[in-house]
């Protein structure tokens, strides 16, 4: 019986994942164009960040592709230096956010049971706060910038992964491969290194993107009130607030940040869809 | 001395009790045979052994395994003699199996932990061990189990249990998730590399007919208890227990059905 419902998942498969990878391209695509735009910004930009020849509240034109914001700076410009900024958040944040998740929920699934007890409480408290009023509450003591941003993110994002960690180390750990490969004298950490890792690693990644969507929109949010990197750093959630006095005369100004985070979050998301069943050999080398 | 001494064995799920006062050793060479019903305590048996029960269990009683008594004892002292001393075979290898990581590197682990084996003699060793379960074609050092034959699978998870050549092999219930022809095969691969090695055997089944294949001595277990034991020929030939008579003779009933042409094969399934 069991091979009929096999043969029934083999022949569903491949129609399946000719649909994640059709997903998997669409979201490369536009987070590429998002990371290209970055890393052109690097090299080069239309105008200096600063420069305010362009004229108020431009249209867009050849000289100015989206037009000028009503200080007169290129809005084109300040959208590339955004997408930096952007990246840099999301990478910055979820790496934190995995190092620290993945420690406290491997602690909690290995640990006596009070220990564990007490962690999960703290991580659900943690979790209960949205991540925008932890992320207002360290930017509070630590001040508006940057980095203060990415630690803010980071940090409340932690909690969610440690969880997701712990509920996913537990898994594992009661599957017999544990047992058996404790029968032949592995130690905790090759546990956990070579078998409770790899083992959790597909989800685990694929949660971590979502995450980087949720870093990229919570930065812009915090920007927007104006509590993310301070001016000069052209953020996408600042242009937004900066262009909301002005959306009915120059709607450009607010829509082009827009879209650029809707492409980003869109793309990061869709890669994180399309990404689950090629990170997972199990059903990457079926058939 | 006696590879394995277990004498008044109690295990516990709370209130539950799973296993009751089991007493029985294994001589180094000699093949147990542990037999009874699901739920009768074999397994839990098995592991109390190497002192892997889960933290739920608790177990008293005495086990010494090589001497070193297990009850009680820290996995920092039990872990030299799980590998080298006692190796454990489950019942069903796609469980036993981490599925991401490849054949190969399960097998090699052990050998490399205990045997201090690393680079070219590790691959070795990793290769003559994947032909000793009858698996010659390199090829299957690189595959990940799902790639794999369930009687495949079982071949490796021997060739894993028995990497870092244990003295005592406990085999539990390792053909009862094969096709019948695929368990034969097995069974004739354990045989030959318990002679080969001189290992004892524990020999974990609730099938009669595949435990006195297997093994020389039998204890049978009920409800936790080992309600009787003795040599096969003692076993088969006047049992005691009432469970044990029910045993030998649906086992009775299922051979004279198959020697009995045709219209027998019904009356057997009957009396089971």
């Amino acid at each position: 019986m069991s091979a009929v419902v096999e043969q029934q998942i083999e022949d569903a498969a491949p129609r399946r994942r000719g649909g994640r990878r059709s997903t998997l391209v669409l979201g490369l695509s536009l987070t590429g164009l998002i990371v290209l735009l970055a890393i052109v910004s690097l090299i080069w930009l239309p105008y200096p960040p600063s420069d305010i020849s362009g004229g108020r509240l431009e249209a867009p034109s050849a000289a100015h592709l989206l037009g000028t914001d009503k200080l007169g700076r290129d809005l084109f410009t300040q959208l590339m230096i955004g997408a930096r900024i952007a990246l840099l958040v999301g990478i910055g944040s979820v790496a934190l956010a995995a190092v620290l998740g993945v420690l406290i929920g491997l602690i909690a699934a290995f640990a006596r049971p009070w220990v564990d007890d007490s962690l999960s409480a703290t991580l659900d408290v943690v979790i209960a706060f949205p991540v925008l009023l932890l992320a207002m509450l360290v930017v509070a003591v630590q001040g508006a910038s940057l980095w203060s941003a990415i630690l803010a993110i980071g940090l409340a994002m932690s909690a969610v992964v440690a969880r997701l960690t712990r509920i996913l180390a537990r898994r594992v750990l009661q599957e017999q491969f544990i047992t058996a490969a404790r029968t032949s004298g592995t130690r905790w950490h090759g546990i956990v290194l070579f078998h409770v890792l790899p083992n959790i690693a597909p989800t685990l990644g694929v949660n971590l993107a979502l995450q980087f969507g949720a870093a990229v929109l919570a930065e812009a949010s915090l920007s927007y009130l104006g509590l993310g990197a301070p001016p000069p750093n052209a953020s996408w959630g600042r242009l937004l607030q900066e262009a909301q006095g002005t959306v009915l005369t120059a709607p450009v100004g607010a829509i082009a940040p827009g879209v650029a985070l809707v492409t980003l979050v869109l793309g990061v998301n869709f890669v994180a869809d399309g990404l689950r069943d090629f990170i997972d050999p199990t059903r990457r080398r079926q058939r | 001395m006696s590879l394995l001494d277990v004498s008044g064995l109690t295990v516990s799920a709370g209130r539950q009790v799973l296993v009751d006062d089991v007493s029985f050793a294994i001589s180094a060479g000699e093949r147990v045979g542990v037999i009874g019903e699901s739920g009768s305590g074999k397994s839990v048996t098995s592991l109390a052994v190497t002192g892997l029960l889960a933290d739920a269990l608790s177990a008293s009683g005495s086990v010494l395994l090589h001497g070193t008594q297990v009850i009680g004892a820290p996995d920092r002292e039990l872990r030299p003699l799980r590998g080298p001393v006692a190796g454990i075979l489950f019942q069903e290898p796609l469980t036993a199996l981490d599925p991401l990581m490849r054949v190969g590197r399960q097998v090699a682990e052990p050998m490399r932990r205990h045997l201090g084996l690393r680079g070219t003699a590790l691959q070795d060793a990793v290769r003559s061990a994947l032909v000793d379960v009858s698996l010659p074609d390199p090829r299957f050092a690189g595959a990940f189990p799902h790639e794999l034959s369930g009687g495949q699978r079982q071949r490796v998870a021997t060739a894993v249990a028995l990497a870092a050549r244990p003295r005592l092999l406990i085999a539990d219930e390792p053909t009862t998730a094969l096709d019948v022809t695929v368990q034969d095969e097995i069974l004739t691969l354990l045989d030959r590399l318990v002679s080969e090695r001189d290992m004892a055997l524990m020999f974990i089944s609730h099938d009669l007919a595949v435990v006195s294949r297997m093994t020389d001595r039998i204890v049978v277990m009920r409800s936790g208890r080992a309600v009787e034991q003795g040599t096969v020929g003692q076993i088969v030939g006047e049992p005691h227990d009432p469970y044990t008579a029910a045993l030998v003779a649906s086992a009775r009933a299922l051979d004279s059905a198959l020697d009995a042409p045709a219209s027998g094969a019904s009356d057997g399934e009957a009396s089971r």
